[in-house]
């Protein structure tokens, strides 16, 4: 197990560095300069932005010359936001923010999803199970940012319950979460659902009953322990689609987090905020990832990692 | 799986009364009978053969020399709600969006389908090839599927998007058909190459072998038919995804470009139109139930086919 996690986290240095190859080809590839904007600046004073960003030297230079910068957390000074850095006055402050948001959606996603799967699978056709059924079925068949404004026309301006935008309180977290989580706690839901009517007729269910369990031990230490496995194979995709739905959520509600600056920083050619902001997302769908299958191997023991 | 079973002797009186079904024949039968997945199909022949109705109007008044009805302004004050006349509205320009919500799904419903094709040729082939080959050339292959995956595909995404801004909506709208087919076969290689391990080990492909059949007869002859099942389910619930993911693009702007419209887009405007004040309803029900209608009936049949492609549901 150890092993295996150590061989993980070595293959964590080559995708990066591919993740790093695709983002700066393409945005090499690109047509426009960052520059466009700024225009009637002086042929010299153009030179000394150029000679700044690294522009004014081959390409290969650049690619070694941003990941140096990005390796040692120096960082290099944005071209849309002058005078701040990407690491450290722009991202720093806005990773936290994503982070909790996506790691509080995640979160409800799993415990709502689960809930409602057990629940309904416990009593199939009952009205527990059409009604979570159904709130999936709006889950999967809406996009988030349309969720997004349902929930703030209803809880937002309509009863006032809750604030509709903005950051720092955790009132101002619930909206934005629900809109990211309602995704994946439909799939989860519709996933430990199935899992849980296949393995409530399996033989050793039937054992347990027989033998006297309690029905609550029966659902959630037998079968939702079987059930769980599909779930946790879809934690990856989950949370790769939590992350950049924060693109779109982030935006609705006014979040001061790093989704606003991945989709800005590529539309403004903004290549040290660009290749910064890549690399994180990167980096964190990897951990996620790695946490996903570490946790798939310690809930089942049937799979071993040589 | 594709070659109907062998007819079994007459010596046995049930054979002869009942034909021995194909693989493919139980497995439509089995889908016939899900009365969830049939509705989901009854969904989607609705949504699509209403979208090609709305091109086909369209298309009519062209011909006619009439002007396009979904992207020509009418007079009068706008947006109005629904009416006889305009049964889902008009939009804040003008514009019927009934008309608008027919195109947009050949739009929508194009994306999905693209996506499917594409992962279908790449993924397929990708899948084939990584399981077969096995040691360095999988292990290989399957990291670029990783690193993609790892990929925040959003910004390729972009950035093919503003490479080609100033180029004419048909091209725009072919790099946006890539861009989400792309992305979407990854999913579809992991599958195949996990079936492509499995049947590796069978004993009908070591019998291939065994008679001498070469590797690309192996792959294509003999896995592939067994694979169409799994092929199948995988791009049924690809396209669902692939019509999510332009409703994103088309928020972040990056969607068709206008007079052009599609789900993601209507859903994306009307949302803009938005304000506590004056509540443009129709603007955002129409569209969202027509991609809803869509993506539900893509989920139920694709749910169907996978329970009737599966070999442990009897």
């Amino acid at each position: 197990m150890a092993g295996y996690i150590v061989r993980r986290l070595l293959y964590f240095i080559p995708t990066l560095l591919a993740i790093y190859t695709v983002a700066f080809l393409l945005m090499h590839a690109a047509p426009g300069s960052p520059f466009v904007q700024e225009k009637g600046m002086p042929p010299e004073v153009l030179e000394a932005r150029k000679a700044e960003f690294y522009l004014d030297r081959p390409v290969l230079e650049q690619y070694v010359l941003y990941a140096r910068d990005l390796v040692t957390l120096r960082g290099h000074s944005s071209i849309r936001y002058p005078n701040r850095n990407v690491i450290h006055d722009i991202l720093a402050p806005a990773f936290p923010v994503s982070l909790s948001l996506g790691i509080c959606a995640l979160g409800l996603a799993v415990v709502v999803g689960t809930a409602a799967g057990v629940a309904s699978a416990a009593r199939p056709r009952s009205a527990i199970d059409y009604t979570a059924m159904a709130g999936a079925m709006i889950g999967i068949s809406q996009p988030s940012f349309v969720i997004a404004s349902l929930l703030v026309a209803i809880f937002g301006l309509t009863l006032r319950w809750l604030p509709v935008g903005g950051w720092g309180s955790p009132s101002q977290m619930v909206l934005p979460a629900t809109a990211l989580a309602a995704l994946p706690a439909a799939y989860i839901a519709r996933l430990v659902r199935t899992g849980m009517l296949e393995i409530l007729s399996a033989d050793f269910i039937r054992t347990a009953r027989a033998k006297g369990l309690a029905e609550r031990h029966v659902l959630l230490d037998h079968a939702l322990r079987n059930a769980w496995l599909p779930v946790l194979g879809y934690l990856g995709p989950a949370t790769a689609a939590i992350f950049t739905g924060s693109f779109v959520v982030e935006k609705i509600f006014a979040i001061p987090g790093v989704g606003t600056h991945f989709v800005d920083s590529a539309l403004h050619r903004d290549h040290p905020l660009i290749l910064a902001t890549v690399l994180l997302y990167a980096a964190l769908l990897v951990v996620f990832n790695l946490a996903a299958d570490v946790g798939y191997a310690w809930l089942d023991p049937r799979i071993r990692y040589e | 799986m594709s070659d109907p079973a062998p007819q079994a002797p007459l010596a046995c009186p049930v054979a002869a009364l009942r034909p021995a079904m194909s693989p493919l024949a139980m497995a439509m039968r089995r889908f016939r009978r899900n009365r969830l997945a049939m509705t989901g199909l009854a969904l989607l022949v609705i949504v699509v053969s209403a979208s090609l109705v709305g091109v086909v109007l369209n298309q009519a008044a062209v011909a006619r020399g009439l002007p396009e009805p979904y992207r020509t302004p009418l007079a009068g004050l706008h947006p109005q709600p629904p009416s006889l006349g305009h049964p889902f509205g008009t939009d804040p320009l003008g514009r019927d969006l009934l008309a608008r919500t027919l195109i947009g799904g050949c739009v929508s419903l194009g994306v999905g389908l693209s996506a499917a094709v594409v992962s279908i040729l790449i993924g397929t082939l990708w899948g084939l090839v990584s399981g077969y080959a096995g040691r360095g050339v999988d292990t290989a292959m399957m990291r670029i599927v990783d690193v993609l995956y790892g990929l925040p595909y959003i910004l390729l995404v972009i950035l093919l998007l503003v490479l080609f801004a100033e180029k004419t909506t048909w091209l725009r709208m072919m790099v946006l058909f890539m861009a989400i087919g792309g992305v979407s076969w990854l999913t579809m290689a992991r599958v195949v190459r996990g079936q492509v391990l499995a049947l590796k080990e069978a004993e009908f492909v070591l019998a291939a072998r065994a008679l001498g059949s070469g590797s690309a007869r192996i792959i294509f002859k003999e896995m592939l038919p067994n694979l169409a099942g799994t092929i199948l389910v995988c791009a049924t619930l690809t396209v669902p995804l692939a019509i999510l993911q332009e409703s994103f693009l088309s928020f972040l702007g990056l969607g068709v470009p206008p007079p052009l419209a599609s789900w993601g887009t209507l859903a994306s405007d009307a949302i803009d139109a938005l304000n506590p004040v004056r509540v443009y309803w129709w603007l955002l029900v129409f569209p969202c139930l027509a991609l809803g209608a869509t993506l539900l009936g893509l989920n139920f049949a694709g749910d169907g086919l996978r329970d009737a492609f599966d070999p442990r549901a009897q």
